[in-house]
Formats: structure tokens, sequence, C-alpha cells
């Protein structure tokens, strides 16, 4: 198809371009703090690990680690737990209005944050959640049920009608159908939605920091964005911690890269 | 056959919870937003009804108005590099090669990493004094380094540099969708009559892409609009207020300033205005892919 030279030309444009910038990142947290400070800077670092000892120790990095897998691991099972029957229900039952719904869902999915902000924040300080995970697991999983409900319509609508409507004829119900025919065939589909939902829930910052005023609460996004020093910017703290909060992300694409690009497209593409 | 009303209700049941909570945590706050909005700033006693007070408020509020403009100017800056770098990525990562699932998990990289953590990482990369862009730029030079973001011009430029390097893998994903539904034999067809790769191009691809294009169009534009993580931390609106998005002014308004009744008005306006936004591309570019049915 493409001439071969610019095929290599752009792949190596693609990936340096996409992978440099974070690459200096991850030199930058093995750095020494007299090489993180040289003018003109210093391109290979010593293999120092006193960033990340200062990030973990100093910084009480794990604290922040221990409340993303919190928040972000709830947000996925309970948005799970409610997208899977409403995409099933969606995508094979006959419900008056469904396409409203699905319409609406998506409507809903593109609401700029701070038009709920204020509102969400108010609901939240009736219920006595500001400054509580579940206070902030709640508005995630509203956010990012729209998208889990998409994407796990498409996978439903997918699947083969016969093996439910032998199913039925054998006498399952409704629920039976689902959790016993449905659900395993549509794993993959389950898998690829909890990615997407897990790393929205990991990444996002502004609720967190709308509603988590107390450091021993927050998540890393909002450390990150917050990270002081005494008396200077610690680039080579913030780069560890980066590093620490991104690895995890980088590990979920290697491995599922393929369901991650069909789930993202899912919504967009296959109406 | 006639489904039973015990069936209809499990119906229901199924999509009940994902809706209630859509309902309570995002429908019914963008509601209440616009209520609001109709209020006096500070609640309590003294809270008294407004009407539109807050919006003429808005038109004459020289600081709102400058927001609105970055905040335009960031949406069409980087939506168009994105559409631009994201369909390069497509083009890409569409052809077959070995080792093309490495090459697309790496393009996904900057897509995944957390925004804050992007956002630090080109503050660090564009710092006048210790950033790699100075020093690939300048050397050794070190008196031609520049401070990138204390100029309004170079610091929304970084804003837009970090939002289409993050993104444009998530545009091109968009568009590599769109290019997977294009039959291969219509470019074999092409070939045949000697059509060069430019017009196959030209004359095949681009049109057909046209409704994944718009699509991207539309997500990375709604998206665009709510840019925050990268103005609060790489520039915190500055300098002055060279990159204070509506989004940032109205969580500043807001939360900072707790002037509930004028920052749910900002939130509301800025909701309608992206919508109207949304509503143009789809009419405009929209019906035009309706009318021309590519050849």
């Amino acid at each position: 198809m493409m001439h071969r030279p610019i095929l290599l030309g752009g792949i190596l444009l693609a990936v340096l371009g996409s992978l440099c910038p974070f690459l200096w990142f991850v030199l930058t947290s093995f750095k020494s703090q007299i090489q993180v400070e040289a003018i003109p800077p210093t391109w290979w670092p010593d293999g120092s690990l006193v960033f990340y000892a200062s990030a973990l120790f100093e910084h009480r990095l794990l604290h922040y680690v221990r409340n993303s897998v919190t928040v972000a691991g709830s947000a996925t099972v309970i948005a799970l737990i409610a997208a899977t029957p409403a995409a099933y229900a969606l995508a094979r039952l006959r419900l008056p209005g469904k396409t409203w719904i699905l319409g609406g869902l998506l409507c809903v999915a593109m609401f700029p944050p701070i038009v709920i902000a204020g509102p969400v924040w108010q609901i939240l300080e009736r219920l006595g959640g500001l400054n509580t995970h579940w206070g902030l697991v709640l508005p995630y999983v509203s956010l990012t049920l729209p998208l889990a409900v998409w994407i796990l319509t498409t996978f439903f609508h997918e699947l083969p009608i016969e093996l439910e409507e032998a199913a039925r004829i054998d006498g399952c119900t409704t629920w039976q159908a689902l959790y016993k025919i449905m659900l395993p065939l549509a794993a993959p589909g389950l898998f690829t939605a909890a990615i997407l939902t897990f790393i929205y829930a990991w990444n996002e910052f502004f609720f967190a920091l709308l509603i988590l005023t107390d450091p021993e609460r927050q998540t890393l996004p909002v450390g990150i964005a917050l990270f002081q020093g005494e008396f200077i910017m610690p680039w080579g703290e913030i780069a560890a911690a980066s590093v620490i909060a991104t690895l995890p992300l980088i590990i979920l694409v290697l491995l599922f890269q393929r369901g991650i690009i069909n789930g993202l497209s899912a919504g967009a593409v296959k109406k | 056959m006639t489904k039973s009303t015990k069936e209809h209700t499990t119906d229901w049941l199924m999509v009940f919870p994902a809706l209630t909570f859509v309902a309570v945590f995002s429908l019914y706050p963008a509601m209440d937003s616009f209520v609001l909005s109709l209020y006096s700033d500070f609640p309590g006693p003294e809270r008294s009804f407004v009407g539109f007070g807050h919006y003429a408020e808005l038109l004459q509020d020289p600081v709102a108005h400058q927001a609105f403009i970055v905040t335009l100017g960031f949406v069409l800056f980087s939506t168009a590099l994105e559409l631009l770098m994201g369909t390069g990525i497509a083009l890409v990562v569409h052809e077959r090669f070995r080792g093309r699932g490495w090459v697309r998990a790496a393009v996904l990289i900057p897509w995944a990493i957390p925004t804050v953590v992007a956002s630090q990482m080109w503050r660090f990369l564009l710092n006048d004094q210790y950033g790699a862009i100075n020093a690939i730029l300048f050397g050794d030079r070190i008196n031609a380094y520049v401070p990138w973001l204390a100029d309004p011009w170079t610091a929304f430029g970084a804003i837009v540099l970090a939002d289409v390097w993050k993104t444009s893998s998530f545009t091109g994903l968009l568009v590599l969708a769109g290019l997977q539904v294009i039959p291969e034999e219509t470019y074999d067809a092409a070939r045949v009559d000697g059509a060069t790769a430019w017009q196959r191009f030209r004359h095949i691809t681009l049109p057909l892409l046209k409704p994944a294009l718009l699509t991207a169009l539309l997500f990375r534009t709604i998206d665009a609009f709510r840019v925050f993580d990268l103005v609060f931390v790489i520039t915190q609106g500055g300098p002055g207020d060279a990159t204070q998005v509506i989004q940032f002014y109205g969580y500043k308004t807001l939360f900072t300033e707790g002037r509930v009744g004028y920052g749910t008005t900002i939130s509301v306006t800025v909701f309608v205005a992206m919508a109207i936004l949304s509503l143009f591309y789809v009419r405009t570019v929209g019906s035009k892919l309706l009318q021309r049915k590519p050849a």
C-alpha cells in the first residue's frame, strides 16, 4: 500500500514522538539532584534511586497509590455491575424507547464536568460524602457508566441470538439467560469495559481535586499535581511518582492493546 | 407472543440501577446548575432569585470573554492538529507489517498516561533552565534558553502541544476504525486503473473516511471544551490570564471564590456553547456528508 520508506519513516516518527517525551521523564527519575539541576541538562542518569526513595517515604506515595487503587477498583466493579444488565436489556430486550436511552447516555457522557460539579458537591455534602472515597466513587460510576454501557451493548449485539433463544426455550429466566449464557460469552467485552473504566478512574483529576481535600485520602493525580517541595520544585520526585503512577497503565496497554482499541471505537463507529 | 408483566418488570429492573446513577449524579446536577444560576451567589437566608442577572453580568465580564476566546482557540487549534496527526497515525498503523501490535501499543501510551502526569512532564520539558526542549534547541548556549511558560503565546502553545501529544492517538483510533471498514477491493480496482498512491488516498480513502473524521472531530471538540488538568498543572491559567480556559475560570469562581450563582452561570454557558458548536458541526459537515455520496 504505502511506499516502504514512507511507512518506515511514519512508524519511526509515531513511535519516537509518542515515547521520547515520557522516556525523558523516566530518565529524570533515575538521576541525582545534581544531575536534575544541571544546565544544560545531562541526558544519561546515574541510575540513582534517591528520588524513588524520597517519593515513597518522604512524600508517602504509597498512600496515594492505595487510595487510587481503592477508588478506581471500586468504581470499576460498581460501574460494571450496573452496566452489564442495562447493556443486556438495551441490546436484547424490547424496551420501549431504548434508542433514546442509548442516545441520552451518549449525551450525558459529553457534559463538561464543571456543569455538574457544583450540584454534585452539594449532594455529597448533604450525604456526608465529601472527603471520602465513596463520595468520589459515586460520581465516577455515573461518569463511566455511559461508555461501559455502550461497549457492552455492542458486544451483546454481536453474540448469536440463537444460543439465548435455546436457553429461553429450556426455561431460563431473563436473568439466568444473562448470567449463564451471555456473560461468559461476553467476557472479552466485560474485560475491555473494565480496563477503560479503571483507566478513567485512575487518571481522573477534576472531581478528585474537588472532593478530596484531605491529603490522607487523595488519589495519585491530585498528589502529583499538588506535589510541593520545601524550597524548589522537586522535579526528580515528581518524575519518580509519575513513573509509578503510569506503570500499571503501560502494562495494561501492552497486554490489552487490541481490546482497548476495539472498545474505544465501539461507541463511535458501530452504531 | 406477548410478554408477561413480570418479564417487563425484569427488563426495567435491569436498566434501573444504571439509569438511577446517571440521573442522580449527571442529569439532575446539570439541571440543578441551571436553577442555581438563577439565584444570588451565596447560599443561606439571603439567597434570592435574580433571574438572568448573572448572565447579564457574564456579558459584561472581560475575564470571562477572554476565557471564552482562549478556550475556543484551544479547541480549534488542538482539534485541527489532532485530526491531522491522528490521520497520519491511523494510516501508519493500518498498514500490515511485522511488530504492528507493538507500534499500536507504543502509540497508545500517551493516551493512557494520566493527564496530570503528562502535564507535569511537559512543564518540565519546557522548563526554562532544566528543560530538554531548550537543551535540544540551543544546547550549550544557555543565554538563548527561552522561558516558554512565561510568554502568553508560547504558554498557550504549550497547552496545545501537550494536548496534541496526549490525544492524537485517540483520534487515530477513531480514524483507524473508519479505515478498517473500507473494502480492500476498492483500492484494487483503482490500482488496475493506474491510480497513484496519492490519488487513491485523495479520491478513495479521504471521501470514505469522512464519517470517521466527523466523529473524531465531534469527540475531540467536546473533550477539548473541558480542558482543565493541563491548565491547572502547566500554567495555572497564566501568565496573566493568557491560558485561563473557561473550565478553569468556572472552577475558580465556583470553588475558590464560592460564588455559586455566577459559577454555575459560567458552567451552563460552557455547556450551551459546546452544544451549539457540536450541532453546527453535525448540521454543516454532517449534512454535506449525506448529500455528497462518495463515488
